[in-house]
Order: C-alpha cells, then structure tokens, then sequence
C-alpha cells in the first residue's frame, strides 16, 4: 500500500501515477449477471457510468465481454467531490432518457468509498422494485428472481420488473473479453451525455454530504513474534503464549 | 424541517427481544443526545412491540416509538421504509441512526433518499459540533486505509453505525421513559418483494458473530479441505470458523463465513488468522477483536502490523501442534 497516499489539505486520494485505473470490481459482477441472463434470452445489455473524465480503453472492457451499448455521463463537474445522492439523481436521469429498460444490475458499492448507496438511491428515485446483494440473477415471467445473500445464508427473491438489483463478489469471476468481443468493441463508439443533456431538477443537484477531513489511521499494535526450534514448536509455544496472556 | 430536535435510533428486535445492535445505537444516541442537550427516542416497529420498548428504556432511550401494524411483523423492505419515512416525517428528528446490519444496510440509504438527505455510511464514531449542532461521522473508505470524516448538510442528518462500534451501556430497569403509540397504516401493495424461500449455510455451533473465538483461514490454505483442521481447533476452543473473501471467492467456504468489510463484522476475544494476509478489508471486519493471533508463512505479510501475536511458519505444521497444545491445556 506504498501507493496510497492523502493529500490532507486537499482531502483527496492521490491516485498512484503508475497504477491503470480499473472498473470497480462489482460492477464487472454486474456486467457479467447482465452477461448471463443475455446468454440465456433475448437482450439488450446496456452499461452506463459517469465520471468528469474516462480511460476509453478501460471502459470499454464491458462491451468486449459481450455488452452492446456503452453510454457515458461525461461533464466537468462529474468529478470525484459530487456524492452518492448527485451520482445516483445523474444516473437515474440517463436511465429516464433511454428508451426504457427491465432490469438495472448495479455493483453493490465501489471501493473506493464503499457507499453501498447510489444503487439504492437510484431505484428510489426512479420508484422501481429493489433487491440488494445478489449472487444469482434471473429473469423470467416479467420477474426478477434473485438468490440474494443473508448474514447466515441466503433468500429467494422475487420482484415484478421493472427492477434494480445490486450484486455481490459471490456471482463469480466474470469472463474474460474473447477476441471476436475486443474487435467489436473497438468499432463501437460510446454515447457522450453531458450535464446539459440530463433533465435535472435543480434542487436535486446539490451534495448532501460534505468531507471534513480525510487522513490514514495509525496502529500502534506491536506483535510479539512467537518462535520456536521449528513450527511445530511454534505452534505449541504460541498455546503456552496465550494459556499465560490467560486468553484460553 | 426548521423545528428538528432530537435524536431517532431504528431499533431492531428479534420477537420481544431488543436486538444488541440497537442497544449499541442507544449508546451512541446518548452521547450525540448529551451533546446536543436533546431527547433520545428510539423506533421499534412490528405488530407488538412493549417488551422491546422497555428494554430501550432500560439501555437509554427517553421515548420510544411504537411503530406497529400487522403488516410490520415480518421485516420487509418497503413496507418497513414507507413506516420510517411517515415517523421521520412526523416526528422531525434532528439526527437519525442506523446500525449497519443486513437490513440497515437496505434501509439507511433508502431512506435518506426518500427524505431527500445525505447519509454518513458505516460509520465507527459520531460526535458532534455543538455550536452549529453537526453531527460529525469518522468511516473508513478505501478499504479501511483511510477515514474521512464527514458531515450532513441536510436535516435530518442520518447515520449508519458499523455494528460492534459502540458498546451498550449497562441497563437500568429503574430509568423511566415515554411510550408513544405509532400506528401506520400501510397498504400491503406497497410490498414489491417477496422472499420465496430461505436456505440457511451457516457452521454448526456457535454464530459467527456471537463467539468468543474464531478460527478464520484463507487463500494459503489451498483448498476446502483445510477448514476441517480450523474446526478442530475452533471446537477445542468453544469458538467458530470464520474465513477470508479470497476462501469464499474460490468456493471452499459459503459467504456466510466471510469476516470483513463486504463479510461480517466480529468481535471475539481471540482471533486466529490462518493463512491470512491481512488485507484492509478484511481487517475491517476484525478491527474490534480484542487479541488477534497471525500464523502466516510470510514474515511481510500485513496481518502480522495489525496482530498481537504472530507465529511464522507453515499452518500446515503449526496448526496440528497448536491444536494438540491446547488440547493437552483444555483437558488439564
């Protein structure tokens, strides 16, 4: 984590120079549940993100893992100071725009701030029916039918669609863009909405949260290495350790 | 809301019983209440809630709401939000918290949306600013190696608390509080979800997040195999098994054993790592452990900056003799 730096009077992340910038994590589990349901049925699979500026290359990836749309919220002002509620207000905005959709899968947070908001948020704005942490993703009977994930195992859901639901690490490794996937996604040209081209409610518009202060914790833990002739000695050493700390 | 006083908790109960993580809610709103010199209250919703509503007495609360209708027995999302967002409104709270449990963490983002307002997330501390009376939130972003501390700029400022944050204070059953009757009426359309089944995963024995020892391993173990030997030595200990993303992400272990920011968060006595390297996220799960042991093969490894005591070695030579050790000291 020698990356990792803070700019204190800033209150940012300093991102590192030499790291290329990825798609979050969940949100590739997003893509991919949209991936299989399409594998499955007749669908259109469209990925919308916003951002004051994109790596094309990097945002790309959805579409050569067998995405057809790309739409990006593209404006200066989208940048990484505005919060979950103007985020979620913007997304739910564009998705108003499109010509209409069944299901929105979300990645259930980003990890970076690990709001674990904005999906939430857009399916309140837009009056749909939520159902959070998936790990298995179905459509059928004008439903979603979702295995979501719950502390001591898991539910069944069901929601009449249209729906939002968010999912989790546990749907599985998405797959990897084949080649016939990266030559398509080459010729395609993603859709550029800014600000302008979003119907917002002013009032709508404003942060909600704002950051006072941002800077690295400080352990002060000091571990007491336990060592024996060999391992096993190790292991028995450390039950002595802790018989005498009384802690079994 | 110009008139907003006061701070709300949303208390969570199982059957009559006030859930833990709303007692740790009421000592974090008596804290936040003290500073503002307000009331605390706390919403209990269900059918019946009176015993649960005494408990909050005893553990701080000066009112508790009783939000009820027989549509609440059962935890719903939308029926249970549309009950938050009417009391909210009625009763025009000055600061809202919500332990970040499963159903919290449906619940806290909805409904700062539905009353158009931020949301300080997963939160370790509040405190707040007298002078312009701001509750101030500390959380963890980037995976723990940071916190922020933020502040709402709308009223009601709300809150969602890690659970295990803060602990309860010690019950009084002689303290005195108000009761008020929350009726709602609610409309059983409003319910656009329904749970079709439910399938349990969970270890034998001892709950995760109630056990005084756990036992978690990671993606040095290999396999799913290994886990047997953490059972052994969770069992000898009267503790459970916990495990690493990296263990749940390569399917030896169901989501339900994962300890960590996006797993469950736990607060033993002692925790024994095996095989883990320590990644922030994981430590978020574990941070309130009160003695964190590493066996790790990898002196660099970050688990061994965040352990009390470390062995390094190789789990499969180390365990074995660890769990004979303490056989030989749990017999005697």
């Amino acid at each position: 984590m020698a990356a990792f730096r803070i700019d204190g009077d800033a209150r940012r992340v300093v991102p590192p120079a030499n790291i290329p910038p990825v798609v979050n994590g969940f949100d590739e589990n997003a893509v991919e549940a949209a991936l299989r349901i399409k594998d499955e049925q007749e669908a259109t699979v469209t990925v919308i993100s916003t951002g004051s500026e994109f790596a094309l290359d990097v945002m790309k990836k959805p579409l050569s893992m067998g995405a057809d749309e790309l739409v990006l919220l593209q404006d200066d002002s989208f940048d990484n100071t505005i919060d979950s509620f103007v985020t979620a207000q913007l997304l739910a905005a564009a998705i108003r725009k499109l010509e209409g959709f069944d299901l929105i899968i979300c990645g259930r947070q980003a990890s970076d701030w690990d709001n674990a908001q904005v999906p939430l948020g857009v399916a309140e704005i837009l009056g749909v029916s939520c159902i959070s942490l998936g790990k298995k993703v179905d459509v059928a009977y004008g439903k979603a039918i979702v295995e979501r994930i719950v502390p001591d195992g898991y539910q069944v859901v069901e929601a009449e669609l249209p729906a939002l639901v968010t999912v989790s690490n546990e749907l599985g490794q998405p797959r990897y863009p084949t080649l016939r996937g990266i030559m398509a996604a080459t010729r395609k040209r993603p859709t550029v909405w800014s600000k302008a081209d979003l119907e917002m409610d002013e009032s709508q518009s404003g942060s909600r949260i704002s950051l006072r202060q941002l800077f690295i914790p400080v352990s002060d833990q000091e571990c007491e290495i336990v060592e024996g002739d060999d391992a096993a000695e190790s292991g028995r050493l450390l039950a002595l350790k802790l018989r005498e700390a009384k802690i079994i | 809301m110009a008139d907003a006083t006061g701070v709300l908790v949303v208390g969570q109960t199982s059957g009559d019983i006030l859930d833990s993580t709303a007692a740790e809610l009421l000592a974090a709103g008596q804290s936040v209440a003290g500073a503002l010199g307000e009331e605390l209250s706390i919403a209990l919703l269900g059918y019946a809630v009176d015993a649960a509503g005494q408990q909050a007495i005893a553990y701080g609360a000066d009112r508790v709401y009783a939000v009820t209708s027989p549509l609440l027995e059962e935890y719903q999302a939308d029926l249970y939000l549309a009950a938050l967002d009417a009391l909210c409104r009625d009763a025009s709270p000055r600061v809202v918290l919500v332990a970040r449990t499963a159903e919290g963490r449906e619940l806290a983002p909805r409904l700062a949306f539905r009353l158009g307002v931020g949301l300080a997330q997963d939160c370790l501390e509040v405190s707040v600013d007298e002078s312009s009376k701001t509750l101030l939130a500390n959380r963890p972003v980037y995976g723990g190696n940071a916190i922020a501390v933020v502040s709402c700029e709308h009223t009601p400022q709300i809150a969602a608390i890690r659970p295990k944050a803060y602990e309860p204070t010690d019950p009084d059953s002689s303290r005195q509080g108000q009761v008020v009757s929350f009726p709602v009426e609610l409309d059983a359309s409003l319910a656009r979800t329904r749970v079709v089944e439910t399938v349990k995963e969970e270890s034998e024995g001892v709950k995760l997040e109630e056990a005084r020892v756990v036992v978690s391993g990671g993606r040095g173990l290999g396999g799913p195999e290994p886990f047997a030997g953490l059972e052994d030595l969770a069992k000898l200990l009267g503790g459970a098994v916990g495990a690493s993303r990296a263990a749940v992400d390569s399917g030896w272990v169901p989501a339900s054993y994962q300890v960590g920011l996006t797993g469950k968060a736990i607060t033993p006595d002692l925790y024994i790592t095996v095989a883990i390297s320590g990644a922030s996220q994981h430590m978020a799960g574990c941070s309130g452990a009160k003695c964190i042991v590493a066996i790790n093969k990898d002196a660099d490894a970050n688990i061994f900056k965040e352990a009390r005591y470390g062995v390094v070695g190789d789990w499969q030579i180390v365990i074995p003799a660890l769990t004979e050790a303490v056989r030989e000291l749990v017999d005697s």
